[in-house]
């Protein structure tokens, strides 16, 4: 994995500190061709993997890389999947039955033998199966080594002690998409020992870390003290706190960690990103 | 210090998130989950530890929880918490309490009778910045309020539909249930409860059979009056967001879950905030939880329920009381219309 890696935030106005902000972004980013514009000023320095949420919207963006090979060749995409609060809304409209039949492939008909039956039989991880093959349809035909679970359901099946699940995702989209399993939790020492548990060694796991202890659960020393048995490759996000935090001991703070193997950070202008990436390098 | 034996009621999409914050959670045992869906009981016989029953009287027989979360359909609450609080048992249960104010009363006095840990879902009492919202207003900063509007929107029902419980208003379906509850609660609970309603819109705008918006002008007990503004068909949002303004004689309070901004006229003593706006983030603001799932506010009401189950806290937040007069605001909103 690449040191740096880009984040899509603030594409789809998630802000974990401002509504307003959030809708600020939504304005800024609403035309495609400015996010990719802002994909290329990453790219040009030096930051040539995007982590992206499977929004529907990144289907353009995945499109138009397709389209342009010889600017994006060299562009890698971590997919993280699912977007929740579309199974969310879908679930609270729908129930749990009509949100799944909507959400499978296509529709429940056209996938009806694998589909049909994964219902019959209630084979849940052949469900599973199908919606990562429906989340990552969208993905074909550009590179991504890394493909992750997004934390609302990382840390659902933690809670529910699930970990054969967590364990289940990481052989499928290895044997289907000869890509490595990440996991995105606000609870990194509870996963860590969790998929370590499964036999997952040196799992790929993505979580918040930062000098004020901003959604780490158990705490900023729990967090430092699994760095420190070197069993996980950890991705280091919500660097800045989410915006609270002073940018630049922020990034202090998490590049001379030693055991964060990358950090994903994201931002919407040409400065601010060229100002973050020359920190973690100073 | 023994674990407390808590089993669930009801595995939907609320039900499995406190399954998994229970799961998670050291000092809890979960003794029995139960859903009437195969679906949902299969997975979790076939995935997790936890011991499945479709009937929940045969699961309070079998393993004898001290506590219980409710989480089925609204409609389903009175019948089944009225049954746990006989059987002497703990309850917490998702918001709306009951679909009717004489239940509400019901239910409270029962679980008094029985001194009872009680306590409903309305977690956004549990946000730091609405905690320091409500804070604010009680030390007075603001002095005499002026007016205050309690809104919230979400992209729910953006389109003609309604297969579920939730566009059925007998079982608790309709946006006033689901989601302008928990800005009549916000408002009861850090302002004063609602007593009369001046107007009220219960709108649709995709839904047959029940209001996608509820509008309304309010009154509190204190005299103070305000606007509520509830839609749940508006896609100019990701996710649910709730904002309340409160206007007073020295100035402005806009809370979400994301930020409070406070304006100050003139500077209050004890308070280190200044004259002109203060902004802060909740990142700030919020108290850090042990295991995050959907937002620290979650986790931190359910630590708070089992705490008060085991003595360590007062059992005043969210109570069925509290809970109760959320009831009352709700169904003086339907009989205005």
């Amino acid at each position: 994995m690449d040191r740096i890696l880009f984040g899509d935030n603030q594409f789809f106005g998630v802000n974990h500190i401002s509504d307003e902000k959030s809708r600020q972004q939504l304005i800024k980013f609403k035309n495609d061709a400015v996010i990719l514009e802002t994909l290329a000023t990453a790219n040009a320095a030096g930051v040539g993997t995007f982590m992206c949420t499977t929004y529907a919207r990144i289907g353009s963006i995945a499109q138009a890389m397709k389209d342009n090979p010889s600017k994006y060749s060299n562009y890698k995409i971590y997919p993280c999947m699912p977007y929740a609060h579309k199974y969310a809304n879908a679930v609270t409209e729908l129930g749990m039955l009509g949100a799944l039949k909507s959400y499978m492939p296509g529709n429940i008909f056209s996938t009806a033998l694998k589909g049909g039956m994964a219902f019959i039989s209630k084979d849940y991880v052949k469900m599973m199966e199908l919606m990562v093959d429906a989340e990552m349809k969208m993905f074909e035909g550009i590179n991504t080594p890394v493909i992750f679970l997004q934390n609302v359901v990382t840390d659902l099946l933690l809670g529910l002690q699930a970990y054969e699940l967590l364990a289940a995702f990481h052989a499928y989209v290895q044997k289907k998409y000869q890509a490595e399993a990440g996991f995105i939790t606000m609870n990194l020492p509870a996963l860590s020992e969790a998929l370590h548990k499964v036999g997952i060694h040196q799992p790929i796991i993505c979580t918040s870390f930062n000098k004020e202890g901003f959604r780490m659960s158990g705490g900023r020393e729990a967090y430092e003290a699994v760095l420190k048995q070197n069993n996980c490759r950890i991705i280091a996000m919500q660097i800045f706190g989410g915006g609270f935090i002073d940018p630049k001991e922020a990034v202090s703070y998490i590049k001379n960690l030693n055991g964060v193997e990358s950090i994903l950070f994201g931002a919407s202008s040409s400065a601010n990103i060229k100002q973050t990436v020359a920190w973690i390098n100073a | 210090m023994n674990k407390v034996k808590l089993a669930l009621i009801g595995l939907g999409k609320m039900g499995l998130s406190h399954l998994s914050i229970a799961g998670a959670h050291p000092e809890v045992q979960i003794v029995g989950a139960c859903d009437t869906s195969v679906m949902v009981t299969d997975f979790l016989k076939k995935f997790t530890p936890f011991p499945c029953f479709d009937n929940y009287k045969k699961m309070i027989a079998e393993a004898k929880p001290a506590a219980v979360i409710v989480a089925v359909p609204t409609k389903y609450h009175f019948e089944i918490i009225e049954y746990l609080l006989q059987q002497k048992i703990h309850v917490f249960c998702e918001k709306p309490f009951t679909l009717s104010h004489a239940e509400s009363q019901q239910l409270t006095a029962l679980a008094a009778e029985n001194n009872l840990v009680n306590q409903v879902g309305y977690h956004n009492r549990f946000l730091g910045t609405f905690i320091e919202m409500s804070r604010l207003i009680k030390a007075g900063v603001l002095q005499e309020l002026h007016h205050f509007t309690a809104e919230s929107y979400g992209p729910v029902v953006t389109k003609p539909h309604q297969d579920t419980w939730r566009s059925n208003a007998n079982e608790g379906g309709g946006c006033l249930y689901d989601y302008a509850s928990h800005v009549i609660d916000l408002v009861n609970n850090s302002l004063g409860n609602i007593e009369n309603i001046s107007g009220c819109l219960l709108k649709k705008i995709y839904s047959k059979n029940v209001e996608d918006a509820v509008y309304s002008l309010v009154q509190l007990e204190s005299g103070l009056t305000g606007v509520l503004s509830v839609n749940w068909s508006d896609s100019t949002y990701r996710k649910m967001t709730t904002q309340i303004t409160i206007e007073g004689a020295n100035g402005k309070i806009i809370a979400d879950a994301t930020e409070l901004k406070l304006f100050l006229k003139a500077p209050v003593k004890n308070e280190k905030y200044t004259a002109g706006w203060n902004i802060q983030s909740v990142g700030a603001l919020q108290s850090p939880v042990d295991f995050y799932l959907r937002g620290e506010e979650y986790s931190a009401q359910f630590d708070y329920f089992i705490a008060a189950v085991k003595g360590l806290e007062p059992n005043a937040i969210n109570t069925f009381a509290q809970a109760t007069y959320t009831d009352k605001a709700i169904q003086l909103m339907k009989q205005f219309n």
